[in-house]
């Protein structure tokens, strides 16, 4: 067992700052994703959700702030940052003409898994997103419901502790995005995975759910949905955000 | 992480950059076709108007289709260096790059092993075309066969690193018929693949001198010399160089902290 202090957050982003040349896309971003919980990104296009998590993957460094993933430091310990974290990007990362278990092999080996280990992992994973029959078809077949899927079995391959999804129910049917939320909602009640899950979508959000809503680059609220309501004295949170975003409006001309 | 994390790694990315050849047959084909046009078309004409003399590593007057292919060679090298960049771009707009990059293995290690997949990919292509191009009456001894092999290594790797380096600056995938016009046309016209530089020294002094700094150049007079089980030093030497000089601007270009994607992403 690993020994942690019990309030040890899954992830720290810690005044976090980032511009496009004079663009801010993100003001001194500071907010925790407890562990063993679902925590939701929410905001609306251009609110900086992607940068974040191009940070937050190292794709590229903050320009000021740190980012802690269960103690390691982002910019100061990226390999072990990054070992502890999976990650569902927005845009599709599988090659659509190779199969399944071709795929996960080859994921698995971009964390230094191989032979039969990877090859145990993908089936058990396939097994456990319902997706066991298809392991030698093509991606391609597949629908993108179940694409997703197979990108959330990918993302845990390497036994991540914390799994970042980037709008992974965009494009989705009804039936499909209920399916990917359940399906990672299970990971967190079973497996104690954290889990940040960046969205604009108010319905898939659920009362226990730790929100961090994000506009204009700016923390506008961080809590519970019916802390956030209470406090901007709504009744539902997308009422809340609606008056948190309209009063940061009135505040920066 | 071990050593043989890394090399499960490595051989991993490789392993899928030789599944992604095998399963885009166009792209065989083009790769395929695009030399043996050069072979059997540019120099059945060309051989009437040029005469190549004797120069080392040839001991005898050779025909043109001879003198051209290490050429050819090079530019399949070329031209899958490029397409390797090129796909690079793609995969930054999809998530192929991001998954890449978000790997716990240190960022050098990965561009370099993404660098060597596209390397293997691309002296298949050339092995593919030399088997063609022997029935065509080029041909050379058995070792020279397997003396291309480090060389193009490392003439592989030293395209690639270019063509990695390029795809940090191009910004979208829209941009890129503009590598074609100043990457890889002034590249292989502008070197000694097609003509041997004294007879570029004849036409133009200044035009000579622009083609003994071109490292395409020396890549192609390192497989060259290699298809004849010989080394030109100063090809070797050259090509080492730029090897190392693209592939460590590639991956500072590639560096989250003062990269350049980092400067031009958007979103």
């Amino acid at each position: 067992m690993v020994t942690e202090p019990v309030l040890q957050p899954a992830l720290n982003v810690d005044a976090v700052s980032y511009a496009y040349g004079k663009v801010r896309a993100l003001d001194q971003v500071s907010f925790a994703v407890p562990p063993a919980r679902f925590a939701v990104l929410l905001g609306l296009n251009g609110a900086g959700k992607s940068t974040l998590f191009s940070l937050i993957t190292h794709l590229y460094a903050a320009q000021g702030g740190s980012i802690t993933i269960h103690g390691a430091e982002v910019a100061k310990a990226p390999g072990r940052a990054l070992a502890q974290l999976g990650v569902v990007f927005q845009s599709r990362a599988l090659d659509v003409d190779l199969t399944l278990r071709q795929n996960l092999i080859y994921h698995a080996a971009l964390h230094g898994i191989g032979g039969k280990e990877a090859e145990t992992r993908a089936c058990s994973l396939l097994i456990r997103v319902g997706l066991e029959a298809q392991i030698d078809a093509r991606v391609a077949t597949l629908s993108g419901g179940q694409v997703r899927r197979v990108e959330i079995a990918r993302s845990l391959l390497h036994r991540p502790r914390l799994l970042l999804l980037d709008e992974p129910t965009v494009g989705l049917d009804v039936k499909a995005r209920a399916d990917i939320l359940a399906h990672v909602r299970v990971l967190v009640a079973e497996e104690g995975v954290s889990v940040l899950w960046a969205t604009h979508l108010f319905d898939e959000i659920s009362a226990d759910d730790h929100i961090i809503a994000l506009h204009r680059g700016r923390v506008v609220a961080d809590g519970a949905p019916n802390a956030i309501a209470a406090r901007f004295g709504a009744t539902t949170l997308q009422e809340a955000f609606v008056r948190a975003t309209r009063e940061m409006a009135e505040a920066t001309p | 992480m071990s050593t043989g994390a890394y090399w499960i790694c490595l051989k991993g990315i490789v392993w899928r950059e030789a599944l992604r050849f095998v399963h885009q047959r166009e792209r065989f084909i083009s790769a395929l076709v695009r030399p043996l046009l050069w072979l059997f078309v540019f120099a059945a004409g060309f051989r009437q108007v040029l005469g190549v003399s004797i120069i080392p590593p040839y001991e005898t007057y050779i025909p043109y289709e001879v003198y051209i292919a290490p050429g050819l060679m090079a530019m399949i090298q070329l031209f899958n260096g490029m397409q390797s960049s090129l796909t690079m771009v793609y995969d930054r707009e999809t998530g192929g790059m991001r998954t890449l990059l978000v790997s716990p293995f240190p960022r050098g290690f990965l561009l370099s092993a993404k660098l060597m997949a596209g390397t293997f990919v691309s002296i298949l292509q050339v092995y593919a075309f030399l088997v063609v191009a022997w029935f065509w009456e080029v041909e050379a001894p058995w070792y020279g066969y397997l003396a291309i092999l480090p060389a193009m290594l490392l003439t592989g790797m030293m395209l690639g690193a270019l063509g990695m380096l390029i795809s940090s600056l191009v910004k979208r995938l829209e941009n890129f018929a503009g590598v074609m016009n100043f990457v890889i046309f002034p590249m292989f016209f502008a070197s000694s693949a097609l003509y041997p530089l004294w007879k570029m020294r004849e036409a133009s002094p200044l035009l000579y001198q622009i083609c003994a700094l071109n490292p395409f150049t020396h890549a192609t007079e390192l497989i060259r010399f290699a298809f004849y089980g010989k080394l030109d030093l100063l090809a070797l030497g050259v090509v080492a160089g730029c090897t190392l000089l693209f592939l460590a601007a590639a991956i500072l270009a590639y560096d989250p902290a003062r990269g350049l994607i980092a400067r031009r992403a958007g979103g």
